[in-house]
């Protein structure tokens, strides 16, 4: 598994829009689980709902972690995503 | 006649029939099912024709309330995929033998319940999209057709509530109000009132028996009258033709850019004192908030308002605004603007007196708590400060000493803040003496011509004896104006007026000349201050 930390810096943080381009982006890598977590509460970030139900803001912390194949280079790619949206 | 009072989403005024608007009603009942497979395959067809809707409401609110509006129902669409939502929907049909329709309104209740629960206004809106999306599959179920229908005439839509899908489907020329019992000021469908530019009221209850009576709807007082009496109706008549003519002075002006025949560009904000002004600043096409005034937030409360309340609202304000500048002015009160809890005391000569940053430099606890809540907001938006009834530099250090300690303090406790411009009122003559040296402190000027008039002629306004004496065009008064305006471009910072005399359209080409980079008026004025800016040379 691999994982990383990021905090949000976009004012609105994970509200419905940028948590559809969060899932669109998750949803493009198959073979790897993707998990979202914020005090303890994790989401699958290919769900929508479940996502957007961590209430997550402007300054929270979140952990992703990415499991599967090539779960290296994803995680990367996540963290870019994270970096360029949220 | 009847009248009721809600809450105001749009301003305007509308008259006409009323039509209560109710939803074709789904009446959901459970019933058993043999063949599970085929249910589910039911459900799946309903779920692709509903998201195939909602691509093509997309289409059409992309033209006709732009992107950031359309993208709802992309989202909405993201929704009816969610693996968990469909999940649920399947093992409801697979495990209990339920109908789809049955599946999906439970199913649709539970996450709506969920977004509700949650702390933060803006998720829990979200539960009314939920609700949408799921009524959405259930009338594809049930073979109906698509909602939004309402009726030939141009009519006042009464109803209990309204999903973002509803209003975008409704024929805009039949639209003359929205009035809800339910809903919020942060729901989709009230943001594309706003946008469609059609009065809005929420919280009104309503009667059955009031559909096909005349309604009149006052979106800027927030009342809905049914039935009107004859005067009253009258009297509405002629307001919403004052209404129709400042808003085709509106659609004439607005999005156009403040700028005289040979190019010379000039800001133009809106003077607000409340929250609640906020929608006739966006209706008025403001460039910004030139001066918010924080007393309301001191003024309505029983007691020192708390960092938290301070700061939510500092935030909404931002937020509304979108990205354009916010100048938010310290407190200003003092003897003539009474707070009991500050417990000022009565002074022989108020104007004179202890108060505004006066108050703050002696009791900088109140201050350093405005300030947090200011900078914490600062992340959400364009905010910049302002700082009110400055005499010296050396004040304005001391506020410096404060306001760095404070933005010290929240990036220690790891909280984010945004770039924000610090800037002082001049209003009394010795800061308008010594600008050339203020300059140098500071992000900006913002001249409050009220006090300057004032202090400058010492005649007391509230005063009728001296009406004979006071001029508003005094050359002492637009002197200081012109020396504050240059002392500020010397120094690289920009200076702008906020009192009364930037609305004094006799003043406008006096002020191009100057040099102003800023006007803020109150927001009724924009349009009219604009169309001289436009007409100058």
């Amino acid at each position: 598994m691999k994982s990383f930390t990021y905090k949000i810096t976009d004012p609105v943080g994970i509200h419905a829009r940028p948590a559809g381009r969060l899932v669109a982006e998750a949803a493009s890598h198959h073979d790897v689980v993707i998990t979202v977590t914020k005090d303890g509460k994790s989401a699958d970030a290919k769900k929508l709902m479940i996502l957007m139900s961590l209430g997550v803001k402007q300054g929270d912390t979140v952990t992703v972690s990415v499991e599967g194949k090539d779960e290296a280079a994803v995680a990367a790619q996540m963290e870019d995503f994270f970096k360029k949206n949220l | 006649m009847e009248e009721r009072s809600g809450k105001k989403i749009f301003g305007g005024i509308a008259i006409g029939k009323i039509k209560l608007y109710s939803k074709t009603e789904n009446r959901v009942v459970r019933s058993k099912v043999d063949d599970v497979e085929a249910e589910i395959k039911r459900y799946e067809e309903a779920k692709g024709k509903a998201i195939e809707q909602l691509h093509g409401l997309y289409e059409k609110a992309l033209v006709e309330v732009g992107e950031a509006n359309a993208e709802i129902f992309n989202v909405h669409a993201m929704m009816l995929e969610d693996l968990d939502y469909t999940e649920s929907v399947h093992n409801m049909i697979s495990m209990q033998n339920v109908n789809a329709e049955y599946a999906v309104a439970s199913t649709g209740d539970n996450f709506a319940e969920m977004f509700a629960n949650m702390e933060d206004d803006y998720f829990k809106a979200r539960s009314a999209d939920v609700k949408d999306i799921t009524e959405r599959v259930i009338t594809i179920l049930c073979g109906g057709g698509g909602s939004g229908d309402i009726g030939d005439e141009p009519a006042i839509i009464v109803a209990e509530d309204l999903a973002p899908s509803e209003t975008v489907q409704m024929d805009k020329s039949k639209l003359l109000a929205f009035v809800t019992r339910l809903g919020s000021s942060n729901s989709h469908t009230a943001i594309l009132a706003r946008t469609m530019g059609i009065p809005a009221l929420i919280g009104i209850g309503y009667e059955d028996d009031w559909n096909g009576k005349i309604g009149i709807v006052d979106g800027y007082e927030g009342k809905f009258i049914v039935d009107p009496e004859m005067p009253v109706l009258e009297e509405y008549f002629k307001k919403k033709e004052a209404d129709d003519e400042q808003k085709r002075l509106l659609l004439d002006l607005k999005g156009k850019e403040n700028v005289t025949k040979s190019g010379q560009k000039i800001n133009l904000y809106a003077n607000i004192g409340n929250p609640g002004d906020l929608v006739s600043v966006i209706e008025n096409d403001a460039g910004g908030i030139g001066l918010f005034r924080s007393e309301f937030l001191y003024l309505e409360s029983e007691n020192y308002p708390t960092e938290e309340e301070q700061f939510l609202a500092y935030k909404k304000v931002v937020e509304t605004m979108g990205g354009k500048k916010v100048i938010i002015r310290t407190l200003d009160i003092g003897a003539d603007k009474q707070v009991d809890y500050f417990e000022l005391g009565k002074e022989d000569n108020p104007a004179l007196g202890y108060r505004a940053i006066r108050i703050c430099l002696t009791r900088p606890e109140i201050f350093r708590t405005q300030l947090r809540a200011l900078f914490r907001a600062s992340a959400y938006g364009n905010l910049a400060i302002m700082y009110p009834m400055i005499i010296s530099v050396d004040e304005v250090r001391k506020i410096k000493e404060i306001s760095k300690s404070v933005r010290e303090e929240l990036a220690a406790e790891g909280i984010a803040i945004g770039e924000v411009e610090e800037g002082i009122m001049i209003e009394t003559p010795a800061a308008a003496v010594i600008s050339d040296e203020l300059a140098k402190e500071v992000d900006f000027f913002s001249i409050g011509t009220n006090d300057l008039t004032q202090y400058t002629l010492a005649i007391d306004r509230q005063n009728a004896k001296l009406d004979a004496f006071y001029d508003a065009h005094h050359p002492a008064v637009l002197r200081l104006i012109q020396m504050v305006c240059d002392n500020a471009h010397k120094a690289g910072i920009w200076a702008g007026i906020c009192g009364e005399l930037g609305a004094d359209v006799t003043l406008t080409e006096t002020f191009l000349k100057m040099g102003l980079d800023e006007l803020s008026v109150s927001p009724g004025c924009i349009l009219s201050v604009r169309k001289v800016i436009r007409e100058a040379e």
